[in-house]
């Protein structure tokens, strides 16, 4: 069976997407490498690779990463991403492990509508998802005055996430409020696929050996969950420490973003080396965790088969 | 009283598990339910209701930018979801089926990279590699080839929905039972056979839920499409995020509800169709079983 023709079709296969994906995505990453080293000398797009003898004329500059190293702002802006990814990484696992859990033990017959209850506002945009917020946080929104009737902005305010009392929007908490929301479902999905699939015996003989509901809860089923946890928690850190639109929606200037800083620099101060620059140390600050998150993927893989 | 202090345990880890659900679908989808109320909502401050109107419907029909951006939207998404298709059934054959290849590594981390990879990064980068492509045309050719526009939007696109087109048919052809294209194959089937009267009707849903899924993810994007638009070619979620950013705006909330209708629409419609398909397998299965025992 295996024959010529058996592997032409193996080769097409495989070639296809392969040669795809190598034009369409490592090929693009290496041209943003190459132009964070190269330096812009006027403001004009048309400069910056210029044809010369039909080879592109670069000169190997490191100078884009010194400045973005010294430069205070940009560092703080590195900074300030990583924790608010995080922030809303942590936000999301404690509202999401309960749920998942919850979902996980629900009756069989219900599980399959919980599920695609979680997974609907996917397919709503989320663009618009996003602006919903905006309505709700602006004065006299209908989270506005909750939070408020709540006393909860007073405590905000305490902690220093919104300006004073009753400031709710273009604040950390509004961005941090507006990511959590956006990223929970990424969250909850694996954990509920990994808490579904949990052996409950283990839990009963956890229960024989004398554990209490509690203590078999965090020495079974939390470790057990590892996996769905760290996949998880990689979808949702790793988007939002990239994040562009949330922040400009819902962010403010004080909130500034990674993402943010890129686009601005490309758009607005058309410095298209430096935005190359900031997108290479992105992809260097997340490239460990999606290591972690491929690897992950890989051992789900090995699992199944 | 030991079996009395259990119970009422119990009875609490229930009600806390359900208002715990509550209180997170609440979360998911006050926002939703709010957008539509807006869009009825006659009124100068836009998130205070006043009264019911259905005027930011009626001027929705005479916003030619929206609608132009809607046009496009479309046609991008649908060449977005049909090309994402054929790509993710290739990859996720290529990932599924052999198992050993050079740079296999190397491949399935390009697969599954835009999945997570900030979408800034890859508008940056497919920009100024597609910019160099024209460079460099132009100076061959005398034109620069591509021109920004809706054929680099939908390049983009791609990338995103072919990774997410090769999650959902992996996961499909993981759980087939590679018996039956073996059988097929003993019975003297080309491999183009198999794939086109065995393995293609098997993965048929999976095919429909990726080609609605990359459609709405191509509908949807704004990152990458604000990268590589050109002059004239504005999507519709360009449109909305350029309203979205000066200000709250009614038109957006109409847009929104339309989407919305359109989908629950959508996915009930699509679940009666499942819950069918799949009772009449079950019965299927049960009158073999029958025929098979009797």
């Amino acid at each position: 069976m295996r024959t010529g023709r058996g592997s032409l079709g193996r080769a097409a296969v495989i070639g296809v997407p392969f040669a795809w994906l190598a034009a369409f995505f490592l090929l693009p990453f290496l041209v943003v490498a190459k132009l964070s080293v190269s330096e812009m000398e006027t403001t004009t797009i048309k400069d910056i690779v210029a044809w010369k003898d039909g080879a592109i004329a670069f000169s190997l500059q490191f100078g884009n990463y010194l400045q973005l190293a010294q430069d205070s702002l940009y560092v703080r802006t590195y900074l300030a991403s990583l924790e608010y990814a995080a922030v809303t990484t942590l936000l999301c696992l404690t509202i999401g492990y309960p749920f998942a859990y919850f979902m996980a033990r629900a009756r069989r017959t219900l599980q399959p509508a919980l599920l695609m209850l979680v997974m609907l506002p996917f397919w709503t945009s989320f663009l618009l998802r996003v602006y919903a917020w905006k309505a709700l946080l602006t004065e006299q929104g209908l989270a506005a005055n909750a939070i408020e009737w709540l006393g909860i902005d007073r405590v905000l305010a305490a902690f220093g996430l919104i300006p004073g009392p009753g400031q709710l929007m273009n604040t950390p908490f509004s961005l941090v409020l507006g990511m959590t929301y956006t990223y929970l479902p990424f969250m909850i999905l694996p954990l509920y696929s990994n808490l579904a699939k949990m052996d409950l015996c283990l839990l009963e003989a956890a229960s024989d050996l004398g554990a209490t509901a509690w203590t078999a809860f965090w020495t079974v089923t939390v470790p057990l969950s590892g996996a769905g946890i760290i996949a998880g928690a990689m979808l949702v850190f790793i988007p939002c420490v990239g994040e562009y639109v949330i922040p400009e929606l819902l962010g403010g200037p004080q909130t500034q973003m990674i993402g943010r800083t890129l686009w601005d620099e490309f758009f607005s101060n058309n410095d298209w080396p430096m935005a190359c620059t900031v997108a290479v140390t992105m992809v260097l600050l997340v490239i460990v965790p999606v290591a972690v998150f491929s690897r992950y993927q890989a051992e789900v893989e090995e699992r199944r088969t | 009283m030991r079996t009395r202090a259990r119970l009422d345990r119990a009875a609490f880890n229930r009600v806390f598990a359900r208002s715990w659900l509550a209180l997170g679908f609440a979360f998911l989808y006050v926002p939703i339910v709010a957008l539509v109320v807006y869009s009825f909502n006659d009124s100068p401050v836009a998130n205070v209701w006043r009264s019911f109107t259905l005027k930011w419907y009626v001027a929705l029909a005479s916003d030619r930018e929206l609608l132009a951006g809607l046009a496009l939207s479309l046609k991008v998404a649908l060449a977005t979801a049909s090309a994402s298709l054929v790509l993710g059934i290739l990859a996720a054959f290529a990932l599924t089926r052999y198992r050993r290849f050079f740079g296999r590594t190397l491949f399935a981390g390009m697969v599954a990279a835009p999945l997570v990879m900030p979408e800034v990064i890859i508008g940056l980068s497919l920009l100024l590699m597609l910019v160099s492509l024209q460079r460099a045309t132009e100076a061959i050719f005398g034109t620069g080839f591509p021109e920004r526009g809706m054929l680099t939007i939908w390049l983009g696109h791609l990338l995103l929905g072919m990774a997410y087109a090769t999650v959902v048919v992996r996961a499909r052809l993981r759980t087939l039972n590679p018996q039956l294209e073996e059988a097929a194959m003993d019975l003297g089937a080309r491999p183009w056979q198999v794939f086109w009267l065995v393995t293609l009707p098997m993965i048929g849903q999976a095919l429909v839920s990726a080609f609605l899924l990359t459609f709405t993810l191509s509908l949807d994007d704004v990152v990458l499409s604000a990268f590589l638009s050109g002059p004239g070619a504005t999507t519709m979620p360009l449109v909305i995020f350029s309203r979205a950013r000066l200000g709250l705006n009614p038109s957006v909330n109409a847009v929104a509800t339309i989407i919305i209708a359109l989908v629950a629409i959508g996915v009930i419609a699509a679940s009666f169709v499942l819950a069918r398909n799949e009772r009449r397998h079950a019965q299927d299965m049960a009158a073999a079983n029958r025929r098979t025992t009797s």
